[in-house]
């Protein structure tokens, strides 16, 4: 019987294709949970499992996600991000496995390519999807919407779906095997756009990647006392970022604002220090799963909405938990 | 240049969200709609394409009778003529491709819409719109400059920037960036006046079918009360053995 069900599965060719992302041919963490979430998709649909990789080194880590076999597109062009290009390639690859559902992270390059891809593949796109499908006939998936103040559960009416996981909504699903890796050399047409320079800190987490990140607002009175909040995300391996009025005084840098209108916060760990918390900044980084507020005015609306709380001024609490952490990590690593 | 502006019309970022219908539908009671924030900030770069560069700027929004003082508005802030594509917006797809019609037909060299709007957050229509009508296409674009037919664009990327260069037309996904917060423009008296007599044309839709369907809506569940400490030992304590966070 099962036997009859696997030749069928190869004689209508479906599958779930998932775009995994790599820097400097290592896969990131989003991607290996991206490969978890499409083969809990795979699973709910009798199918298997194929990754698409872009100059894609060591594929075994893939495997252990869940991927079957991974189409790797090799091309120094490809080197530098071009998302019409990434997205052509992306659609050769569904289009060859007779992907049903395609997957992708919610990195800012994901989400650049993904409507390009949409449009290619004639698919239905949901994006910052936060849970494996709640069917799959009809294809419905719950997802954050009105910045993470609600949920809307949407249902993709096209033949191709394409979904946009949340950046640790599923989490990493160790599934045993190895993915068989093959070459892929799809057609790429015109780039349209061509990278110039990019300005990227090495040696900082970024806020899209981060397991923590460490947050601070104009309850530090000034960019001079900034040292500290580094310091933490350096104990941690955080990232670091600021609310809105901070970036707007030009304390910090933009690409640092979380909340509504800037970047989104989805980490494990979110701590706000000298932030009060108004809507705009909740709904950016509500998404994070535990979140800590470090502020001196017991009224400040962030309480309301934080996990763990100190009631204290920052520049007593904050040096004193940086010597702590220190002292944890020396002693937990 | 002629720009095209595209608005979403959305409920003030401080808007409490509630559904109604059976947890269906938005629901607008009390709510007070704006501009889509991401969307200004591309207007309020366009007024300045208009004012240095000679640029002609309309604005478009896909939805019903009343987005129109959202359009109003963006007229009162400098835009020339305002375009209404008379159907209610569905989805993403839809309204990019409504918009592709209006952009195919305008001619348009520069289309900039908002990154995502801060209702639906599809994050898709600017994409959508440049894959359905063959533009370059440049998301969560931060600065643009445009020198004939070459454009020179900044987007965020995750940890840093990405400095592109590019043609028109073009499609870009703007955000705060395009211009400072402080750029923003508040419509005054004689901006306002001057709206009430630039044209704001309604056009009917091409027919454009959806490919997703927003079935209903759910409320996160009520958060439970903050665990304050007194120490920070108690905190790393906490993280560590409750939150399992560090």
């Amino acid at each position: 019987m099962n036997h009859v069900f696997a030749s069928l599965e190869i004689l209508i060719n479906m599958s779930v294709l998932v775009y995994t992302e790599s820097e400097n041919g290592v896969f990131k963490k989003a991607s290996l949970e991206v490969a978890s979430y499409a083969k809990g998709i795979a699973d709910m649909m009798g199918t298997s499992v194929t990754a698409v990789a872009v100059n894609g080194g060591d594929t075994a880590p893939l495997g252990t996600y869940g991927v079957d076999k991974v189409l790797n597109i090799k091309d120094a062009k490809l080197d530098a991000f071009n998302a019409a290009a990434y997205a052509k390639g992306i659609a050769a690859a569904a289009k060859a496995e007779g992907a049903q559902v395609v997957v992708l992270t919610q990195s800012a390059n994901a989400k650049y390519l993904a409507p390009l891809l949409a449009v290619a593949l004639e698919a239905g796109y949901a994006s910052n999807v936060v849970s494996l499908p709640e069917s799959a006939s009809p294809f419905t998936v719950k997802r954050t919407a009105f910045t993470n103040k609600a949920f809307s559960h949407t249902e993709i009416t096209t033949a191709i779906k394409i979904v946009g996981l949340g950046q640790n909504a599923y989490g990493l699903k160790e599934a045993s095997g190895a993915a068989a890796t093959e070459d892929f050399s799809p057609e790429l047409g015109d780039f349209g756009v061509e990278v110039q320079s990019v300005d990227k800190a090495t040696d900082k987490v970024s806020i899209a990647d981060a397991e923590v990140v460490v947050s601070a607002g104009r309850g530090l009175k000034g960019p001079e006392n900034w040292g500290m909040i580094e310091e933490m995300a350096d104990i941690l391996g955080a990232a670091t970022a600021c609310s809105k009025p901070v970036s707007d005084l030009g304390w910090r840098p933009h690409g640092e604002h979380v909340g509504q209108t800037g970047k989104p916060v989805a980490s494990n760990l979110y701590i706000a220090i000298g932030i009060s918390g108004a809507i705009q900044h909740l709904a950016g980084i509500n998404s994070s799963k535990v979140k800590v507020v470090i502020n001196n005015d017991p009224e400040a609306p962030f309480f309301k909405a934080a996990d763990y709380g100190i009631v204290g001024d920052a520049f007593e609490v904050v040096p004193e938990l940086n010597e702590k952490l220190r002292a944890f990590k020396a002693a937990n690593s | 240049m002629k720009i095209l502006v595209c608005i979403s019309h959305v409920p003030d970022t401080t808007s409490k969200i509630n559904f109604t219908d059976g947890d269906t539908k938005f629901d607008t009671n009390g709510v007070q709609f704006v501009i889509n924030p991401n969307d200004e900030f591309g207007l309020t770069r366009a007024m300045w394409f208009k004012e240095k560069q000679g640029a002609s700027v309309d604005v478009i929004n896909v939805g019903g009778p009343e987005t129109e003082p959202t359009l109003r508005k963006a007229l009162a802030i400098g835009a020339d003529t305002a375009i209404r594509v008379n159907v209610e917006a569905k989805d993403g797809f839809q309204v990019a491709k409504e918009l592709a019609k209006v952009v195919q037909d305008g001619g348009y060299d520069l289309v900039i819409a908002g990154r995502e709007s801060i209702d639906y957050n599809g994050g898709m229509v600017p994409g959508m719109l440049a894959g359905l009508t063959g533009a370059n296409f440049v998301n969560t674009c931060i600065s643009l400059d445009v020198d004939g037919t070459t454009a020179t664009a900044t987007r965020e990327i995750d940890g840093g920037k990405e400095t592109v260069k590019t043609s028109l037309p073009l499609v870009i996904g703007g955000q705060k960036g395009l211009v400072e917060e402080s750029d923003l423009r508040i419509p005054n008296m004689r901006g306002i006046m001057m709206a009430r007599k630039k044209p704001l044309n309604v056009v009917e839709p091409s027919g454009a079918e959806t490919e997703t369907n927003a079935v209903s809506f759910e409320k996160p569940a009520p958060k439970g009360a903050v665990k304050l400490v007194e120490t920070v030992d108690e905190l790393i304590d906490l993280l560590h053995n409750e939150a399992k966070a560090i």
